[in-house]
């Protein structure tokens, strides 16, 4: 029998255009706690998909328990003995602690033929369970009374209600206090002790090492190394992950950054744990990139700057008059335009034609006499937008769901570029896109801004954060933790602060 | 290549087919199918049924739905019968009613029933209450207050110049136009251009799309709502008006089941269960495969107990084959 609970060899995944994990190796000793760490997008999330069977790898092998595995699912991974905590946990809110527990599993009594849930076994063994996870609550407790914290501890009893040898915990924290920090951890080592061994997927240099044995780092979908928790530290961990040389990805820039535009004054969510009081400016023809890390609050603060999300106070000045947005149709009336993060749920209309995606918010344009659409003159801006943008389509009335994402995307900068606005807010513009489709964003981006159009381009993407920004605002926790120019921003630098509020 | 094509043709327009193979099979072994005074029996079904269908449809474009429309209908025919009843009509409802002009009763119906479908709007804007629970209870209310308001008489003895509305029309060579036909060509134009030419149509299409990112995109989408409920009513009201004149009369029971029949026939019209999809050319001919359906049955002496039965099959089927066409291209 080998010291590892789980070796996971020579993983290797593409999606169309993109190569997630190139020759991806992670082995966890038995009984350890391991973190898995890397930037956003280094392929920490699709190798555990590729362990739970939700991705079907395109090659490499999975060892568990000194057995060859292959895991199609995640309920079969749960029957093998590997359980997952996630981020955004999706328990029965409506319902018991022990039912959500034992959901799928019921125990079962027999009165003759008939088969009815035993709810007083169910009960005993959950209270038994909570107990473990240093819960005091009665099992019949509604799932919606309890806190974050608690319902992840409630996710932690039913992986140990699972007998689960393997626990992943990705980014268990992110919503968490300090002390409730605490109680994770002392949950993790009674674990330990039983024998369990644990993934760790976090950002947080100061828990992972202080909780984890051992650390392997990830990088652009490769494997890094592993190291022992004892022998990093934060500085080292930092240059280990995005230890890369910025080649010649990004077009040259030939912008320059004018009078301030837009203030944007002590921004403060409605939501305790979202953004406080962010202030910023932006000059015309500036791009002024935000990084952080997810959960920074990044696109929080520019969804409610563009009257979507409610805040408590701040206030916007742009171009010395003081505006009051309360819905997207105030902002984009003064000219700014917001291309959102989450293309499919607040971008495309999936069903609807390009035409119909472009012109959409700036319909009031091409009227013959206030109210006929001239579909004419919407078809020659659509047209004209196709070519330019080079988005591969058979034609202006195709379906946009059945684009790729970059063209869907370039389609939807088209909709805003419509309205002609002078300041453009873009969430994560490339997420999800192809290289070769990322370059014509940053072509169009750079295009912008040498036009005296204002920029803020909110990106995970460190490299394409500091090759594209003429400065970056760097948020931490909802906080505004620093701006680095363009001069001094290497990543190191914007990890730092990145990680500032932690 | 060629014979997918094909194949998909007919699953695409499985229904209308079988219709069309049905309507000639009628009408080659049942006389008097295919005639002028059944063509116009049918264009005068036909037409209010597609001016409600089309009041619907923008309910369901946007992911909504109407239940109210089969009782506004009622309310406004019972409306329109009660103030457009002969002078010397013995059981008249108002009996020192003078004699209103025709135009201004309509108004008057219309802005009634509109003003209903102005509140289901709100309510479902507003309130945040669904589309299918907000016009459950505007149904119930709207039978009340036409109970209450009639006291459930029977209305009849309507004027001649009201009941023509429905029965005459104009004479072109042989053929007769029914006043009712055009009407509905007429309405049917315009929710066309509404659909096609307007910002209000493809404001209603990116909501039944996708309502959140219409919203980011500056649409107001609580105004775009209202309009679309409130046009909605003024359709129910106009269709009942049209209705009793039909009938030359009109009872709270006027209309029943309407909402559901229009439903049913923008569905199989092609407008799509999952929201922005449907046109208006979809709407007529799904009003006409229903219509013809019936006409079709009738002709074939068909039990009326079987014929619900079959009307049922055709709008379960209608849908399956509707939401076949978008799982199968995933």
């Amino acid at each position: 029998m080998s010291e590892y609970i789980l070796q996971m060899k020579n993983i290797s995944k593409s999606f169309p255009g993109v190569k997630a994990l190139d020759n991806v190796q992670l082995n966890i000793k038995e009984g350890s706690v391991h973190a898995l760490m890397g930037e956003n997008g280094a392929g920490k999330s699709t190798l555990m998909k590729c362990l739970f069977g939700i991705y079907k790898m395109d090659s490499g092998e999975v060892i568990f328990n000194g057995e060859k595995v292959n895991i199609t699912n995640p309920h079969d991974a749960l029957k093998k003995g590997i359980a997952i905590v996630q981020q955004e946990q999706s328990p029965i809110l409506d319902r018991s602690i022990a039912e959500n527990i034992f959901l799928g599993k019921f125990p079962l009594k027999s009165y003759g033929f008939i088969k009815v849930v035993d709810h007083k076994k169910m009960y005993e063994q959950t209270e038994q369970l909570l107990k473990e996870v240093n819960m005091n609550f009665n099992p019949k407790v509604k799932l919606s009374s309890l806190s974050v914290s608690q319902m992840q501890s409630v996710e932690i009893a039913k992986a140990v209600s699972a007998n689960a040898k393997l626990v992943i915990m990705d980014e268990p924290t992110s919503s968490l206090t300090e002390n409730e920090v605490e109680g994770l951890f002392e949950i993790i080592n009674k674990l330990k002790s039983k024998g369990v061994s644990i993934i760790y997927i976090s950002h947080k240099m100061e828990e992972i090492l202080k909780i984890s044995d051992e650390v392997s780092i990830m990088r652009d979908g490769t494997y890094v190394g592993t190291w022992p928790a004892n022998e990093l530290t934060t500085d080292l961990i930092i240059k280990k992950m995005v230890g890369r040389e910025l080649t010649n990805r990004f077009p040259k820039r030939e912008n320059t950054p004018k009078e301030v535009v837009l203030e944007v004054n002590n921004f403060t969510s409605i939501d305790e744990k979202s953004f406080k009081d962010v202030s910023f400016n932006l000059r015309k023809g500036e791009i002024l990139g935000i990084g952080g890390l997810v959960g920074a609050q990044r696109t929080e603060l520019m969804e409610a700057i563009f009257g979507i999300r409610h805040k408590v106070s701040g206030e916007v000045i742009y171009k010395n008059e003081k505006l009051d947005i309360k819905k997207p149709r105030d902002a984009i009336k003064k000219g700014i335009s917001l291309l959102t993060e989450d293309r499919r749920a607040t971008g495309i209309f999936g069903v609807l034609s390009i035409s119909d995606n472009v012109g959409i918010a700036s319909l009031d344009k091409y009227l013959n006499l206030k109210i006929i659409l001239d579909n004419n003159k919407l078809e020659n801006v659509v047209s004209d937008n196709i070519k330019k943008m080079n988005i591969k389509t058979p034609s202006s009335k195709t379906q946009i769901k059945t684009l790729s994402g970059g063209n869907q995307q370039k389609v939807i900068i088209g909709r805003w570029l419509a309205n002609s606005p002078d300041i453009l807010i873009l969430d994560e513009p490339t997420r999800g896109i192809d290289v070769g489709a990322k370059y014509e964003i940053y072509l169009i981006i750079a295009e912008l801004a040498k036009q005296g159009k204002s920029i803020i381009m909110i990106s995970s993407e460190l490299p394409e954060l500091i090759g594209m920004s003429d400065r970056i605002m760097v948020m931490s926790q909802g906080r505004v933790a620093g701006f680095v120019s363009d001069e001094e921003a290497t990543q190191e630098n914007i990890m730092t602060l990145a990680t500032k509020y932690m | 290549m060629e014979s997918k094509k094909i194949k998909d043709f007919i699953g695409n327009n499985a229904i209308t087919i079988l219709l069309l193979v049905l309507v000639l099979y009628v009408g080659f072994t049942q006389n008097g199918f295919f005639s002028m005074n059944n063509f116009s029996n049918i264009a005068s079904n036909v037409s209010p049924r597609l001016i409600i269908a089309l009041g619907v449809s923008g309910c369901l474009i946007t992911k909504g739905t109407d239940l109210s429309a089969g009782r506004l209908v009622g309310l406004g025919g019972v409306l329109s019968c009660t103030l457009l009843q002969r002078a010397d009509y013995s059981s008249k409802f108002f009996a020192n009613l003078p004699e209103l002009p025709i135009l201004g009763v309509l108004l008057l119906v219309i802005v009634i029933t509109g003003l209903f479908g102005l509140i289901n709007g709100t309510v479902i804007s507003y309130l945040n209450v669904p589309p299918f629970l907000a016009t459950l209870g505007m149904q119930t209310i709207v039978y009340g207050i036409n109970l209450v308001y009639s006291g459930a008489t029977p209305l009849g003895g309507l004027r001649e110049d009201y009941t023509k509305i429905a029965t005459d029309g104009i004479n072109l060579f042989v053929i007769q136009l029914k006043y009712l036909l055009l009407i509905a060509i007429v309405v049917g134009a315009f929710f066309w251009f509404l659909y096609n030419k307007t910002r209000h149509g493809k404001y209603m299409y990116a909501i039944g799309g996708n309502e959140n990112a219409a919203e980011v995109s500056g649409v107001n989408t609580f105004l775009t709502k209202i309009k679309i409920y409130t046009l909605a009513g003024i359709m129910y009201g106009f269709a009942g008006f049209l209705l009793a004149a039909k009938a030359g009369g009109a009872s709270v029971n006027l209309g029943l089941g309407y909402e559901l029949e229009a439903i049913a026939a923008c569905t199989i019209g092609g407008v799509s269960t999952t929201g922005g999809i449907g046109t208006v050319p979809g709407i007529l001919l799904g009003v006409l495969v229903f219509e013809l359906l019936k006409t079709c049955m009738q002709f074939l002496m068909i039990d009326t107990s079987y014929q619900y039965i079959v009307q049922g099959l055709v709008i379960i089927i209608a849908v399956a084959l509707d939401i076949r066409k978008y799982t199968a291209k995933k």
